[in-house]
């Protein structure tokens, strides 16, 4: 039996198949469908949740790897400035990428490498937004690392 | 005044729930239903002899498969052919699953259904399927020579063959007139294949009733109601026991407006037939692999023109890759034939179309649909023009324009809706002198030689181009005010991200005269609005939008009359404002909406307060009359339609500044100028992000993005890993700035905006690279090794005929 700790509640798992990935265990499992599934190959970012902190791609990460880890999803933020940011400078559209790219840029604010426009752009390049919403987004991301 | 919300840039109502994870996406839905996966082909053109599932079906979780021979009548037919066009003689479709020839990697051949999608894809791992090799055919070129056909009834692989000219007012054809010009000039250009790759793929799920013998499907589509009959036709359902809804969609792109899928037909169909819930949501690489792309075109262009750069003739031939099927018709050829005249008059035109199969995934409308491509073929003639004459590119393309008092004006060709491609209205030299403006047009020379001095090579571009939308044939919408005062709103087409909860609740607010926050809209659901074509074609603000705009106008003229008989005056001096209906200029002799709607639906039983003020012994008014008037029908609702002529044109211009790296040969996009009129725009924050996201897909065709097709007719590069698109670092700020030009053949006087920003962006860049290199580029998108390679080939072959006029 592995244990994951989501959002600070313990959900026991049994993972009769080891194969099952963090992604797959959040949203068909745990019924935490916020975090989204863009490609399931590690290169569009969707899937982005924290792990003790750090951001990882969860559809690359085993959910037998986070036995005893805290991972935190979209639904685990509490009114974040950053949500409300995204949606003031309307950072989204078909809004697929977002809980990915908003929790990207949650853990960049705690990395403190949110410095200039470039630097925002560089550590959000993980994350993919076909409705083309880049510029919207630093947009946010700017004015919440501002007034952090 | 709070209700006048129309043309105000108001925040989107669908956001709340979608940076919060809430969004209800397809996948998201039907926890509990069985899942599907294919064996999907991994041959390009092969026969199946033989199907062997016995390896498979001891796998614990396996809950059916299913092959062709499985298949009832209606879904072992053809997929239909959705447009049929006489010129598409040789038309063709696939089947739900192979029948007994594939023609591209990734035709489904066998169903899966499982517990869960890791044993179907376990289950699809062990069932082995043979081939009998056919040669595959890949290339457009290849394919027109032969001698390998994909199809063994097409001959020389073509499906269909169209000619459309426009001859000279003097009656003179265009060849003729090219041959007379004093300047021809006569070149090649090459566009590759791309998709639309919305980042929530396609998916399916259903639910069979067993009780009600009825069926519920959500699919991640872009018309509802079209699955809702496509499904209804081949299960043999009637149609009011089938219900389509399109939750939540990741977008769209156009991939989702064709339908049926196969998926679309088969899941219901596992659904019905094993009475239990069933769901298939495709992966990354099926979405490659199995559903559409787009944009691959050869064009060989032939132009005459004068001294001036007047365009006096035109002749364009286009090889048009279609890939294995044509289930969406010759819709994209078409628009680019049509489209590429843009914003300007051309003495005289011929275009000629071949549509081309290969044995690849079938092409249908991606944003833009075609108009990239004739955009390109234009813009690129332009610049040309001007290279030839040693002239500004602007002017060139100004003394081509039509001219604002010359609208409507009629390109005299049939549009991609069979009906006259006639300009509704716009300004060309008015988008021109801002976006000048914008981008420093004038300046640049300077800031270029300034640059050069430094070594860097800077160059600038421009694209102009013309974009129907609103396409009909019609939209309808339906509007009911409760006795609560709430609104709700509903229309039969799909959003994909477009903001239209927002966008339709400010038309309804304005109309009707009451706070956004008491408008509720629904689209996309078949239970609410059965009646619809689709989101496509930037058409669903004109269409949806003057459809919930007429069907308002209707509830408040009912509105005003019973509140007029409620307040003893006349309705002409009623006004609601905030949801009060009022005696102008007496805000004290007022009634609630609310109250309204109560009144207008007489009746016998009270259930709250409300209610009673409309039971039978509570209401006054004259026993002589039924309390449903004549002609009259209770309730405070209303259902409109708009079907327009034809459709309106948009129209826009951009402009950019590259940097080119002398020795790296990487491209950098230093400025993004757009300027855009889409007529009168209902939320200009909204357009503006569907310009920023139409440039950067723009920006992906431009630089990035190809299917990589090896001669076997793999595709190499099917995942986000090898695909390249843009990310954050790819896309530069983008400058905008608008003009409202209204339509003046819709109420509202709107154009569509959706696809705008995709159109002309690899004409821009192909023009701003040749700038800053001073060689030709005539092929996208445009790589740092293709550059590369265009400088030793250019300075191998002395190609300097671009450096003769320059400045
Ligand atoms: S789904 Fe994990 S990176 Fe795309
Ligand atoms: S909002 Fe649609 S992909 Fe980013």
């Amino acid at each position: 039996m592995t244990t994951l700790t989501v959002n600070g509640t313990e959900y026991p798992l049994d993972l009769a198949d080891p194969r099952v990935t963090l992604l797959d265990a959040l949203r068909d499992r745990l019924d935490l469908t916020g975090t989204k599934k863009g490609c399931d190959q590690g290169a569009c970012g969707a899937c982005t949740v924290l792990c003790d902190g750090r951001r990882i791609l969860a559809c690359l990460t085993l959910a037998a790897q986070c036995d005893g880890r805290e991972i935190t999803t979209i639904e685990g933020l509490e009114s974040h400035p950053l949500q409300d940011a995204f949606v003031r400078h309307d950072a989204f559209q078909c809004g697929y990428c977002t809980s990915g790219q908003i929790m990207s840029a949650v853990a960049l604010l705690g990395e403190n490498r949110a410095g200039t426009d470039a630097d925002i752009r560089e550590y959000m390049s993980g994350n993919l937004c076909r409705c083309g919403a880049y510029s919207n987004i630093v947009a946010a991301v700017r004015e919440v690392a501002r007034h952090a | 005044m709070t209700t006048k919300l129309f043309g105000e840039p108001v925040h989107r109502r669908e956001d709340a729930r979608l940076v919060a994870g809430n969004g209800r996406y397809l996948d998201d839905l039907g926890a509990d239903a069985l899942a599907v996966a294919f064996v999907r082909s991994p041959h390009a053109h092969a026969r199946i002899t033989g199907i062997d599932v016995d390896d498979a079906i001891d796998v614990e979780g396996l809950v059916a498969i299913y092959t062709w021979e499985d298949l009832p009548e209606g879904v072992r037919e053809p997929l239909p052919l959705l447009i049929p066009h006489p010129a598409l003689t040789h038309g063709r479709t696939a089947y739900c699953l192979a029948k007994d020839v594939v023609r591209h990697v990734g035709e489904p051949i066998v169903m899966v259904v499982a517990a869960d999608r890791y044993i179907a894809e376990d289950v699809c791992e062990r069932i082995q399927v043979s081939y009998e090799f056919l040669k595959p055919v890949v290339g457009l070129e290849n394919a027109v020579e032969g001698p390998n056909l994909v199809h063994d009834d097409v001959p020389g692989n073509i499906g269909a063959h169209m000619v459309q000219e426009v001859a000279h007012r003097d009656g003179r054809a265009t060849r003729e007139v090219i041959a007379a010009a004093p300047h021809t000039l006569e070149f090649r250009l090459d566009i590759e294949r791309s998709a639309c790759m919305p980042m929530e793929g396609r998916g399916v799920y259903a639910r069979w009733d067993a009780d009600d013998r009825s069926l519920r499907v959500y699919s991640s589509t872009q018309t509802s109601t079209s699955v809702r009959m496509a499904v209804a036709a081949k299960l043999g359902l009637p149609l009011p026991k089938v219900e389509v809804i399109a939750p939540d969609v990741g977008g769209g792109f156009g991939v989702k407006i064709v339908h049926p899928w196969p998926e679309e037909i088969l899941v219901p169909w596992a659904a019905r037939l094993l009475n239990r819930e069933v769901k298939w949501t495709e992966d990354r690489r099926e979405h490659f692999i199995s559903s559409a792309h787009e944009r691959a075109q050869v064009q060989h262009v032939k132009v005459g023109f004068d001294d001036e750069g007047r365009v006096l003739g035109l002749d364009v031939e286009i090889l048009h890759d279609h890939g294995a099927y044509t289930p969406y018709g010759i819709i994209v050829p078409i628009i680019t034939s049509t489209q590429l005249l843009g914003p300007y008059k051309i003495g005289s035109y011929r275009v000629e179309f071949f549509s081309v199969y290969t044995n690849t995934v079938q092409v249908t409308p991606y944003r833009g649909a075609g108009r990239p491509q004739g955009v390109f073929c234009m813009e690129r003639t332009m610049d040309k023009i001007a290279q030839y004459l040693g002239k500004d590119r602007t002017d060139v393309r100004a003394a081509n324009f039509i001219q604002p008092d010359e609208f409507p004006y009629d390109q005299q060709m049939i549009f991609q809706d069979g009906r006259p491609l006639i300009y509704d209205s716009g300004d060309y030299p008015e988008s021109l002198r801002k976006l000048k403006d914008l981008i420093g047009w004038d300046d640049f020379p300077a800031m270029q030689a300034e640059a050069r001095k430094e070594g860097r090579r800077l160059g600038i571009g421009v694209g102009c181009y013309v974009e129907g939308t609103g396409v009909g044939p019609y939209e309808g919408g339906h509007v009911q005010v409760t006795s609560d005062g709430r609104v709700h709103v509903s229309t039969g087409l799909t959003s994909q991200g477009q903001g239209h909860e927002t966008v339709f609740a400010q038309i309804a607010a304005t109309e009707l005269g009451v706070p956004i926050e008491k408008v509720s809209v629904v689209t996309g659901d078949t239970r609410r609005f059965g009646y619809a074509v689709g989101t496509f074609a930037s058409r669903a603000a004109v269409m949806s939008g003057n459809a919930i705009a007429l069907a308002c106008r209707k509830v408040k003229e009912k509105a005003l009359r019973i509140a007029a008989d409620a307040l003893e005056a006349d309705p002409a001096d009623l006004e609601i404002t905030d949801g009060m209906v009022h005696v102008v200029g007496a805000p004290s002799a007022s009634i609630p909406l609310a109250t309204v709607a109560v009144l207008s639906n007489p009746l016998r039983y009270a259930f709250d307060e409300e209610a009673k003020r409309a039971t039978q012994f509570a209401t006054g008014g004259s026993m002589d009359r039924p309390p449903v008037a004549e002609g009259q029908e209770p309730g405070l609702e209303g259902k409109d339609y708009y079907s327009p002529v034809r459709s309106t044109f948009a129209s826009g211009m951009h402009a950019a500044i590259v940097e080119t790296d002398p020795d790296t040969a990487e491209i950098k996009i230093l400025r993004y100028a757009v300027v855009h009129d889409c007529g009168k725009m209902i939320n200009p924050m909204l357009v503006e992000g569907q310009i920023h996201g139409g440039v950067a897909q723009g920006v992906g065709g431009a630089l990035y993005e190809k299917m990589a097709y090896d001669e076997y007719g793999q595709l190499l590069n099917a995942s986000f890993m090898d695909f390249l698109m843009p990310y954050v670092t790819e896309i530069p700020k983008i400058e905008t700035d608008h003009l409202e030009t209204p339509s003046p053949l819709n109420p509202l006087g709107i154009k569509g905006a959706g696809e705008a920003g995709v159109i002309p962006v690899s004409a821009v860049i192909a023009g701003a690279v040749e700038d800053a290199e001073k060689i030709v580029v005539d092929k996208m998108p445009i790589s740092p090794s293709d550059l590369y390679a265009l400088r030793d080939s250019s300075r191998t072959s002395g190609a300097v005929s671009l450096l003769r006029n320059t400045q």
